[in-house]
């Protein structure tokens, strides 16, 4: 049967443009998101984590923690007992990112609407392109909501207008959790197209994130002892044994992320990683990067946490196309 | 008009081992309206995919208004019209929503869009509840609305797969009706059952499949003709008492005699008898009141044909 497949692809031209009906199918979905209780729960909850965490900000940084970058500081300033807004994004947008599309293509098949909508004179490209545009759409102008939000009420409470280097670096902050909202987002769709059931497709995705949350960071560790022993006073072997667990911890989309939100929320850090004493050589300790530099030194992980995401979608992208219709 | 819409020839689809459409040929003229019949698993719904493009043959040809499914999807698809067996709908958004949506997939919009809706639901009778969620839909309405959908793209071409499945008898009735209408519009109207006796009366050319291969086609009256002993039903009322029924239990090539009441009797015999049971009522010496027969039903035919090659499948409803 693949080979089948591979001889139509290949020895004959499809006609028309594989994104005929893309925007219909992605009007259609936004809406569908915008209005579905799913999403008004989800946007409830954030919107509540976000005003109860900032607002818990503004209080500490009013009475004095904190020193320059204010409006920085509303994103991770903790207080307890609630941990900070980027401890909070971390566990929120992979959930909105699943809850988007963990029934995207499955629901289709279960509501028999998935053979008549491809009896429609679109592709298959456009129908799951358009879903996860939809997707990655709805996810977008909700943290963008939030972000707004977020800055009004430092404006109400902090009465000081962030400067051009906080902007850039909140705006570069969410550029780069709308993509690790998206990696989640293929990943739930892939997810719904290999599994009939939407309840183990977003079971599935959860075990996914839940490995990379809690348990991907001892295995990286273990294997780096594994595969990088180091003899006790042997420091070269222990730098090489603590760049791979490094390198495998950069694995999971939860270490890229959680080294953004490091690097681009707090201007001091200057690099990600290990640092050796010489390389600290003539820098002042504590002085702010430049935003552009913080930019620069995320650009790894934002281009990986893109290329995942296009990936996942690729593979989800192959496998729908060589889905049987019929129910 | 003799034009030609559907054309296969030696269509196979094989699913591994599978064969699920076996060196098909058919076709289908302009304004016709052919049924596909057979059992489940007979291969009626795969070759209604391929004709659409939606699955791609193992080997054979189909052409579809002049165009080929697996190259030309897209002119195809806006073209004709497909009602998938239990189509299913958004639920949670109205009629006319489910519409719209398939009217822009089928790049229509704005007025020329809202006209085509209101056409539409007008011509399948849902005008009133255009704007009601259709989770709260019955089946036959919801089968209508189907009808709709595919309306909307104004089809020269409607296949339909299962359309009167878990239907009940008067909204089969109420479809079977729609469907007459549909081709005196002139559409082309092709529709797949396995609930034979249903759609026969609708069908001006019938194809028999059994395992993936179209074993008759032609229509209905060709079929009885072609499968000998195929029954036919004599209905008769004749005044006249047991010595009536005794001397049509005589005839050669009745089946059986019931008798309900005390002057109507059916008669299930293996060709037309309505001249001899004329005549042997009269013989008999009875009266004959009325006669008549039924077209031979198509699942019987069906069960006949079988039970002539001695295949292991009987009755097909």
């Amino acid at each position: 049967m693949l080979a089948q497949r591979e001889h139509v692809l290949i020895g004959q031209q499809r006609e028309g443009s594989p994104w005929t009906g893309l925007w219909a199918v992605v009007a259609k979905e936004m809406a569908d998101h915008l209005t579905s209780v799913r999403m008004l729960i989800l946007e409830a909850l954030i919107v509540l984590t976000a005003s109860g965490t900032v607002y818990a900000a503004t209080q500490s940084l009013r009475a004095g923690a904190g020193g320059s970058f204010l409006f920085l500081n509303l994103f991770t300033t903790a207080r307890e007992p609630l941990p900070a807004f980027v401890g909070f994004l971390g566990l929120l947008v992979p959930l909105i990112g699943i809850a988007l599309a963990f029934d995207a293509v499955n629901g289709e098949f279960n509501q028999r609407t998935i053979s008549k909508i491809l009896a429609q004179p679109i592709y298959r490209d456009a129908l799951l392109f358009g879903k996860f545009l939809a997707g990655l759409g709805a996810l977008a102008l909700t943290l963008s909501a939030i972000w707004l939000l977020i800055i009004g009420l430092g404006l109400l409470q902090l009465g000081a207008p962030p400067d051009g280097e906080e902007v850039v670096r909140i705006l570069w902050f969410l550029l780069v959790t709308i993509f690790y909202g998206g990696i989640w987002l293929a990943l739930a769709m892939l997810f719904s197209i290999v599994f009939r059931q939407p309840a183990t497709a977003a079971l599935a995705s959860i075990a996914v994130w839940l490995f990379f949350t809690a348990f991907w960071g001892i295995i990286a560790s273990l294997l780096a002892q594994l595969l990088r022993p180091a003899p006790p006073g042997d420091t070269l072997a222990l730098i090489e044994q603590v760049q791979l667990e490094l390198a495998l911890a950069r694995i999971s989309p939860n270490t890229l992320y959680a080294e953004v939100a490091l690097a681009t929320l707090n201007p001091a850090v200057r690099a990600l990683g290990l640092i050796l004493p010489i390389q600290l050589h003539g820098a002042v300790p504590g002085s702010p990067l430049p935003a552009a530099q913080s930019v620069l030194l995320t650009w790894p992980h934002a281009t990986g946490l893109i290329a995942a995401t296009i990936l996942i979608f690729a593979l989800g992208y192959v496998l729908f196309q060589r889905q049987e219709i019929r129910a | 008009m003799d034009e030609i819409v559907v054309e296969c020839r030696e269509l196979t689809r094989r699913y591994g081992d599978f064969v699920a459409v076996d060196s098909l040929d058919l076709t289908v003229r302009r304004g016709e309206i052919f049924g596909l019949l057979g059992p489940n698993g007979a291969g009626k719904t795969t070759t209604i995919l391929m004709l659409l493009g939606l699955t791609e043959p193992t080997s054979g040809s189909v052409r579809v208004l002049g165009l080929d499914p697996t190259r030309q999807p897209l002119s195809i698809k806006a073209r004709v019209g497909y009602l998938p067996d239990q189509v299913g709908f958004y639920d949670g958004l109205t009629a006319r929503e489910n519409l719209s949506y398939i009217a822009k997939l089928n790049g229509i919009r704005g007025r020329e869009m809202q006209e085509r809706i209101r056409e539409a639901l007008e011509q399948v009778g849902l005008s009133d509840v255009a704007d009601r969620q259709v989770r709260t839909f019955s089946r036959g309405m919801r089968q209508r609305l189907g009808v709709a959908e595919v309306l909307l793209k104004r089809p020269q071409l409607i296949v339909m797969d299962e359309p009167t499945l878990a239907l009940d008898p008067e909204a089969v009735r109420e479809f079977l009706e729609l469907i007459r209408r549909l081709k005196s519009d002139g559409i082309t109207i092709m529709l797949s059952s396995h609930l034979l006796h249903q759609v026969q009366a609708v069908c001006d050319r019938v194809g028999l499949f059994h395992k993936g291969r179209m074993v008759l086609e032609g229509t209905v009256r060709d079929l009885a003709q072609r499968v000998p002993g195929g029954a036919y039903r004599i209905h008769l009322e004749a005044e006249g008492g047991p010595a009536v029924e005794d001397a049509l239990r005589r005839l050669p090539d009745v089946i059986q005699v019931t008798c309900d009441g005390a002057q109507t009797y059916h008669i299930e015999a293996r060709s037309d008898l309505r001249a001899d049971v004329a005549r042997s009522v009269i013989e008999a010496g009875g009266k004959v009141l009325a006669l008549s027969a039924d077209i031979p039903r198509l699942d019987e035919i069906y069960a006949r044909y079988f039970q002539k090659k001695e295949v292991a499948y009987a009755g097909a409803a």
